[in-house]
C-alpha cells in the first residue's frame, strides 16, 4: 500500500502539469455541459472526440476523458433536480426528492448536496481505487450469476420505498415496468419477443426513453391539463441558495452511506450505477428522522443517491484499469481511447504504464475539485431556470426531451415511443399512480431475468445452485429479512402498544 | 516544463492540421457520411471513425461524417440505409455480426440489397480457458465436449453473433450435435472476460484483442485461435493445426446503398482504396490490433455471398434460425 501511495505522488506529478490541468479543466467543462442536456451523455461526448485527439498525447487525452465522465455524472442531476428530466437512468432517484425540493423553493440547497456529496463520494471512492484496486478487483471477479441474481433479489426488495402511499399502485406500476423489460430480443435464446415486426423494439425499450417520456414529457402534460383550473405555483427560492446547518447535519450521513453502497456495487463488472442509487434511496427512507418529508423532498433522498451514482463511476474505473473489462458504455469508449495510443488496459497497465494510470488517478482527484468549484456557484444562475414562466419552460423541457431521444436512437419509432410513455405518464399522474417503479421494474427485471437463466444454464438446471455460493446465500438471507422485518416489527409493536 | 510546451505545441498544429483538412484543402470534392449501425464505442463505431480520419487525412475524400444508428445488431441501421438508393455519398460499415443478425432477426431487409465495397479488417477468433484449468488443449477440450456437451459451458458475445457461431463450427467439426452446445451468452466483452477470469464457465471465445491483456499475463490459457494459418506474434497453435477443421474470422466491411451507377460505385472503390493505402489506416490498424483484411469489389461480393450460404447453414444446425 505504501507503494500505492508512493505511486500516487508521482501521479500527482503528472497530473499537475499545466497541459494537464488544462485538459481536465476542458474535460470537466465538456461534462457538466453534455451532462445537462438529456440523451447526449458522456458516451457520445468521448466518442465525438476520440478521432479529434488522435494526435494529442495520450495522458492528457484521457485525463480529459475522465474528467468527461465525471462532470456528465454531476450534470445529470442537475436536470433531474431542476426540471424532472433524469438525463441518464441513475440519476431517476434523484428527481423523486429532488424536484420536490426545487418546486418548494428549495433548488438551492438540493443542488449543492448532490454537488458536495458527489465531491466526498468521488473523493473517497477515488481513495477507494487508488489503494484497493488490485484487491477489490480479486473479489469482484468471483461474483458468477448467482451472485448477481441475489444482488438483484435485494434491490427488488428495496422497490416498495418508491411505491408512494398505495403497495397496489406501486405494484402495478412495477410489473408494467416488468413487462416492457420483456421486449425485444431475449439475451440467452436470441429469440425475440413482443416486438411485433418492429426492428426499432429488437434491442429492448431504451430506459432512458420510458424515463424521460414519464418524468418530463408526462409532467409537461399533467402541468398543461391543470394550467386553467388549478395552476401549480413553483416557488423558484425560498430561504437561502445555499445549505442551511440543518441541512448539512441531515446530508453528511447519506453521503457516506451511498458511497459505501456505490463503490463497491460500481466495480462489480454487472454491477451498474442503478442499482446503488436505488439502495441508497431506500437506506435513507427507512433512517431517516423525517420521514414525513419523504415524497414531499426530503434532502436525504437527494444526498444518498447522488454519493452512490458518483462512488460508482468511480468504481467503475476499476475494472477498467486493473482488468480492462468496460462495464459501463463511457468505460467502453475510454477502453477504445486506450487502444488507440496502443495501450492494454489490464493486469498488466499498472506495471507497464504507471506514469498514465496514476497521472489518470490523481487527475480524477483534480477533476472532482474543479467540478465543485465549477458547480456550486452556477447553483445561482441554475435555479433561475424555475423563474422562466411555466409555459416557455415546459415547453422548453418538451424540446429537450425530444431533442435528447432523436440524438440517442435517430428513429421514429424512438419518438412515438416517447409520446406514448408521455401520454402514460400524464395518466398515471393524473390518477396518482407512482412512475419510479416502472422504471425501476424496467431496469432491474431483463437484468434479474438473465442473470438468473444464466447461473441455471450453468448449473444445468439445478436450482441448488442460486444458494450454494455463499455469498449469494447472504443477500438472500438479507433481502428476506428486509421484506420480514418490517412486518414483524410493526406486529411487536403493536403487541408491546397492547401489553401497556 | 520543456516536455509540457511541447505538447501544447502538438495540440496546437494537430487542430491547425485538422482544421485545414476539413476545409478541403486537398483531395477530392466527395463529401461522405458514413454510417455506424451501432452505438458509439463498438467495432463498427471505431472503424467508421477511423475511417472518417484516414478518408480525410490521405486527402482521399472532402469531408467524412459519422452517424450512429443502433440496434437489432446492425439491422435497424440497414432499413433505414437502404432507403439512400443511388446515393453516392454514402457508406455504411458493416461485417461478419449483421450477416448473422439478419437472419436471427429475420430482417425484412438482407445484404442483397446493398452494393458491397471492401472488406477492411479481420480480428482472429481465440479460444481461452482459466488459468487453473484441467483443460490445457484445443483437444482437451473436444473430448470434454465430445463425453458430455452440456458439461462444458461456453462464454462469449450475444446468442448468434459470431462466438456463438464459432462454438457451433467447433461442435460440428468434432462430430457433436451442435443443438447440444451449452453456450452462455453475455452483453458486452467485460462481462464474458470477468465470469471467465472467476471460473464461473469452462471456456471462453472472442476475439483475441479481448484476451490479449490477460493471456499476457497469465491469468487465461489460451488454448487455440481460429485462423486459416498461425499468426505471428499469437503464441497459439490454430485449431487446424489440432486437427480440428474450423477457420473463421470476424471481418468488417464498408457497403453503398443499392442502385449506384458505375461511376458512383468506381469513386467509393478508389476513395477506399486511396484510405486503405494511406500510413493513417495501417497506422490505426497497427494500434487497434485490427488485421489488414482489403479486399474490394467483385471479389468481396462473391466473399459476402459465401459467408451469408456458411453463416445461415450453422445458425440452422444451432437451432437458432428454422
Amino acid at each position: 500500500m505504501l507503494d500505492s501511495v508512493f505511486a500516487l505522488a508521482q501521479g500527482f506529478s503528472v497530473a499537475f502539469e499545466p497541459t494537464k490541468l488544462l485538459f481536465a479543466l476542458i474535460g470537466v467543462f465538456l461534462g457538466t455541459a453534455v451532462g445537462v442536456l438529456p440523451g447526449i451523455g458522456p458516451a457520445l461526448t468521448v466518442a465525438l472526440l476520440l478521432p479529434v485527439t488522435f494526435k494529442l498525447d495520450p495522458t492528457g487525452s484521457l485525463i480529459m476523458f475522465a474528467g468527461i465522465y465525471y462532470g456528465g455524472m454531476y450534470g445529470g442531476s442537475t436536470t433531474s433536480i431542476l426540471i424532472n428530466t433524469p438525463g441518464e437512468s441513475a440519476s431517476m432517484i434523484t428527481a423523486l426528492e429532488g424536484n420536490k425540493m426545487a418546486k418548494a423553493g428549495r433548488g438551492g440547497p438540493a443542488l449543492a448536496t448532490s454537488a458536495v456529496g458527489s465531491f466526498v463520494a468521488g473523493l473517497i471512492a477515488t481513495i477507494g481505487l487508488a489503494l484497493f484496486a488490485p484487491w477489490l478487483v480479486e473479489i469482484a471477479i468471483q461474483f458468477g450469476p448467482a451472485d448477481y441474481f441475489a444482488l438483484m433479489i435485494v434491490a427488488f426488495v428495496t422497490v416498495s420505498a418508491t411505491f408512494g402511499d398505495s403497495p397496489l399502485r406501486g405494484l402495478t406500476s412495477l410489473f408494467i415496468g416488468l413487462m416492457l423489460g420483456l421486449v425485444g430480443i431475449d439475451a440467452l435464446s436470441g429469440q425475440a419477443r413482443l416486438t411485433f415486426g418492429v426492428p426499432e423494439l429488437l434491442d429492448g425499450i431504451e430506459v432512458t426513453t420510458l424515463a424521460v417520456g414519464l418524468f418530463a414529457v408526462g409532467e409537461a402534460l399533467f402541468v398543461a391539463s391543470r394550467m386553467k383550473h388549478a395552476p401549480e405555483t413553483i416557488e423558484p427560492v425560498r430561504g437561502s441558495l445555499w445549505m442551511t446547518r440543518e441541512d448539512w447535519k441531515r446530508s453528511w450521513k447519506p453521503w457516506l452511506r451511498g458511497t459505501a453502497l456505490g463503490f463497491p456495487i460500481g466495480s462489480l463488472p454487472a454491477g451498474g450505477a442503478e442499482i446503488p442509487t436505488f439502495l441508497s434511496y431506500t437506506i435513507e427512507k427507512r433512517l431517516t428522522k423525517h420521514p414525513e418529508e419523504f415524497g414531499k423532498g426530503a434532502i436525504e433522498g437527494v444526498a444518498g443517491p447522488e454519493a452512490a451514482n458518483n462512488a460508482s463511476a468511480a468504481g467503475t474505473l476499476m475494472p477498467l484499469l486493473t482488468l480492462g473489462l468496460p462495464t459501463s458504455a463511457t468505460a467502453a469508449i475510454m477502453l477504445a481511447g486506450f487502444q488507440q495510443y496502443g495501450l492494454n488496459p489490464g493486469p498488466l497497465l499498472f506495471a507497464e504504464r504507471p506514469d498514465l494510470v496514476w497521472g489518470l488517478i490523481a487527475s480524477l482527484f483534480i477533476a472532482n475539485v474543479m467540478l465543485v468549484i465549477l458547480n456550486l456557484p452556477l447553483i445561482g444562475l441554475w435555479v433561475r431556470l424555475l423563474a422562466i414562466p411555466q409555459p416557455w419552460l415546459y415547453a422548453g423541457i418538451l424540446v429537450f426531451a425530444a431533442m435528447g431521444t432523436i440524438a440517442a436512437n435517430p428513429s421514429p419509432v424512438e419518438l412515438v415511443m416517447l409520446a406514448v410513455f408521455g401520454l402514460l405518464g400524464f395518466v398515471m399522474r393524473r390518477y396518482d399512480y407512482p412512475i419510479a417503479p416502472m422504471v425501476v421494474g424496467l431496469i432491474l427485471g431483463p437484468m434479474a431475468e438473465t442473470q438468473l437463466r444464466r447461473a441455471l444454464q450453468i448449473s444445468l438446471g439445478d436450482p441448488m445452485a442460486l444458494i450454494e455460493s455463499p455469498l449469494a446465500a447472504t443477500l438472500l438471507a438479507i433481502a428476506a429479512l428486509a421484506l420480514v422485518a418490517p412486518v414483524l416489527f410493526r406486529g411487536l409493536s403493536r403487541f408491546k402498544a397492547e401489553e401497556d | 516544463m520543456f516536455r509540457s510546451y511541447k505538447s501544447v505545441a502538438g495540440a496546437v498544429a494537430a487542430l491547425v492540421v485538422a482544421a485545414g483538412l476539413s476545409t478541403g484543402a486537398l483531395g477530392q470534392s466527395l463529401e461522405l457520411k458514413i454510417m455506424a449501425p451501432a452505438a458509439p464505442g463498438g467495432g463498427w463505431d471505431q472503424t467508421a471513425r477511423a475511417m472518417q480520419a484516414a478518408l480525410t487525412e490521405s486527402g482521399a475524400v472532402k469531408s467524412a461524417q459519422v452517424v450512429n444508428v443502433p440496434g437489432a445488431g446492425g439491422t435497424v441501421g440497414l432499413a433505414q440505409f437502404v432507403n439512400a438508393k443511388g446515393d453516392g455519398s454514402q457508406l455504411m460499415v458493416n461485417g461478419f455480426v449483421m450477416v448473422g443478425a439478419i437472419l436471427t432477426n429475420k430482417s425484412p431487409v438482407t445484404l442483397e440489397q446493398v452494393t458491397p465495397i471492401a472488406r477492411l479488417t479481420a480480428e482472429n477468433q481465440a479460444i481461452v480457458v482459466p488459468a487453473d484449468s484441467p483443460i490445457k488443449s484445443a483437444k482437451d477440450l473436444a473430448e470434454a465436449l465430445k463425453a458430455d456437451p452440456a458439461k462444458v459451458t461456453w462464454a462469449g458475445g450475444s446468442a448468434g453473433g459470431t462466438d456463438h457461431i464459432m462454438v457451433g463450427l467447433f461442435a460440428k467439426a468434432i462430430g457433436v450435435d451442435p443443438t447440444k452446445i451449452n453456450y452462455v451468452p453475455f452483453s458486452g466483452g467485460g462481462e464474458a472476460l470477468a465470469a471467465i477470469l472467476g471460473g464461473k464457465v469452462t471456456a471462453g471465445v472472442s476475439g483475441y484483442g479481448e484476451f490479449e491483456g490477460q493471456v499476457k499475463a497469465g491469468k487465461l490459457r489460451l488454448i487455440a485461435i481460429a485462423a486459416e494459418e498461425p499468426v505471428q506474434g499469437i503464441d497459439a497453435p490454430t485449431l487446424k493445426s489440432e486437427g480440428i477443421d474450423l477457420a473463421i474470422v470476424n471481418w468488417r466491411s464498408v457497403v453503398a446503398p443499392p442502385g449506384l451507377s458505375d461511376e458512383q460505385k468506381k469513386a467509393l472503390l478508389e476513395a477506399i482504396d486511396k484510405m486503405v493505402k494511406s500510413n493513417q489506416w495501417q497506422e490505426t490498424l497497427k494500434a487497434k490490433g485490427w488485421d489488414d483484411a482489403y479486399l474490394a469489389g467483385d471479389d468481396f461480393a462473391a466473399y459476402l455471398k459465401n459467408e451469408q450460404v456458411r453463416v445461415g447453414e450453422v445458425l440452422k444446425s444451432i437451432g437458432l434460425v428454422n
